[in-house]
């Protein structure tokens, strides 16, 4: 673990120069320590892949005590289990129509459509962060298989729900916004709603399992194309 | 409820309060004041609660009708203001009547002005905080700018007398500014001639500047990263992408990035910078975080110190 200066009132915890599922896991233990143990001299936290940056309230608490509280909380957060995780549920409608990039990804490694959405199911993903906008997750790690670089030009526009792989990130659109990952279906789950308690139907440390269905199914619950 | 009507919304006109934290967690970005100080000291002229929601009116524009009998200040960059066509000054708390029409101008000096109401506007709160962030339609109105014809409620409130702030009090906003600069984040993947150019260039304001990160451009500046993992990103932080340009990342960043980063700029100085325009000369200085502390206590001693005078 190291700690590093990230700004006048942030640190930055680095677990790791790689992520895997057990960094990532760390992360997630240290995010409930601190929590627990300062709550009073949080600011933020945005947990990631192999760091998590610390936000404080530099009114609260200066440099030198943040880092030694982090030090003494973090002495040793390494932990030996994946622990507990909630598994959740993505239906997405996997088709040419709703994914225009299958063909892309599957001419890549010259395999067909279906065994590029066969292999996409085939494994239960871990949400690494949530960033880039409101309720986007990034979830990790897909088959080398149908790992695929990001778009040399962004589409303008990417619909709500649109199911996306970037190299070995695979992810699921919140809102409609550019975007260059590579469309392979779409999901009908709302994974951003303002209106919601919560509002995210999945957090930092979930594993997500695809489940296919098909048009119909998409539409009656409530997608759109 | 009583209430400003908005006639005229302006360039961009945005419902501020301090900002949207402990939602980093679910990708939502801080928001807030891009001048914290000039926000401040809007809402303490009225006697505001300090996280009341003003109005941050970038580039002016903005044309009001009051459908209330209140008490209004405007700070930050100077512009032209009239109430009803007679001019009016900055810095000031002023009652206006219902009927009365104010409109505030182009900004001259600086480019971030507030507007502050007697109680604040009273805005619903999303996610604990009324802040509008465009890019994520959070906040202020239907998460977006002010349109023409928004209503901004807020009570109908009487002060005694009038305050202002001596003018060698305000913030000077002009075309240059020193950004003082923590180090940190990967600041050893810059080698000594990458630190010594960009801590001894100038560096100019481009246009594609905006509340999510001011782009600069000047010497290029190189990494000896290729490819790094997304982490989060503090307010201030100095992205280097590819093209070795700085970008600062402001108030609406994204909450992670994946670009390489040399340093954080002070939030004392991220607010100069937001009054710049287009074309105007930054240079950064590098300064301990302890030294970071230290400015942040005397700023804020200064502030407390500072009586602002009756009429």
């Amino acid at each position: 673990m190291r700690i590093e200066t990230a700004g006048q009132d942030a640190l930055i915890v680095y677990f790791a120069d790689q992520t895997n599922p057990m960094v990532s896991a760390t992360i997630q233990h240290a995010v409930t320590i601190i929590q627990a143990e300062m709550p009073e001299i949080i600011v933020d936290l945005v947990p990631s892949y192999a760091s998590l940056l610390v936000i404080y309230d530099i009114d609260a608490c200066d440099h030198f005590e943040i880092k030694r509280r982090l030090r003494e909380a973090l002495y040793d957060p390494d932990i030996t289990n994946l622990g507990e995780r909630d598994l959740v549920i993505l239906p997405v409608y996997y088709s040419l129509e709703s994914g225009p990039d299958l063909k892309t990804i599957a001419d890549r490694s010259n395999i067909s459509t279906d065994e590029v959405i066969d292999i996409h199911l085939g494994r239960e993903y871990r949400v690494y962060a949530i960033g880039f906008a409101p309720g986007f997750a990034y979830l990790g790690e897909v088959d080398e298989r149908i790992a695929t670089p990001r778009l040399a030009t962004p589409r303008q526009k990417v619909p709500r729900g649109a199911v996306a792989i970037a190299d070995r990130q695979t992810a699921v659109y919140p809102a409609q916004s550019p975007g260059g990952w590579n469309l392979i279906g779409l999901c009908p789950t709302r994974m951003f709603d303002p209106s919601k308690e919560p509002s995210m139907p999945v957090k930092v440390g979930d594993q997500i399992k695809f489940e296919r269905i098909d048009r119909n199914e998409y539409i009656s619950l409530g997608g759109t194309l | 409820m009583s209430g400003l009507k908005v006639i005229q919304p302006g360039m961009l006109t945005l419902i501020q309060d301090l900002g949207r934290f402990g939602a980093h967690s679910l990708g939502l970005t801080h928001g807030g004041p891009l001048d914290r100080l000039a926000f401040n000291w809007a809402n303490r002229l009225l006697g505001n609660d300090i996280n009341a929601s003003c109005l941050e009116v970038s580039f002016g524009g903005l044309v009001l009708e009051s459908g209330v009998d209140t008490v209004i200040a405007i700070t930050g960059a100077e512009l032209p203001c009239t109430l009803n066509g007679s001019s009016i000054s900055q810095w000031q708390t002023l009652s206006i009547k219902r009927g009365d029409k104010l409109e505030l101008g182009y900004t001259v000096v600086g480019t971030r002005a507030y507007l502050a109401v007697a109680g604040g506007f009273d805005i619903p709160h999303s996610f604990g905080s009324s802040s509008t962030v465009v890019r994520e339609k959070i906040g202020g109105i239907h998460g977006d700018k002010l349109q023409a014809g928004d209503h901004l409620p807020c009570d109908p409130i009487s002060l005694d007398s009038n305050q202002f702030l001596a003018e060698q009090h305000r913030p000077q906003y002009g075309n240059s500014a020193i950004l003082h600069v923590v180090p940190g984040y990967q600041q050893h993947a810059f080698d000594s001639a990458q630190h010594w150019r960009f801590f001894n260039s100038d560096y100019r304001v481009t246009d594609r500047s905006d509340r999510m990160g001011f782009r600069l451009e000047g010497p290029m500046i190189k990494s000896e990263i290729v490819g790094m993992l997304s982490e989060g990103i503090c307010h201030g932080a100095i992205q280097i992408p590819a093209d070795g340009q700085p970008i600062v990342l402001m108030n609406d960043r994204q909450t992670i990035g994946g670009y390489p980063k040399i340093g954080s700029v002070i939030p004392a100085d991220t607010a100069r910078l937001a009054q710049l325009s287009p074309g105007a000369t930054v240079c950064f200085e590098a300064i301990s975080v302890e030294r970071a502390h230290n400015l942040h206590w005397l700023e804020k001693s200064r502030y407390e110190r500072t009586q602002p005078e009756q009429c």
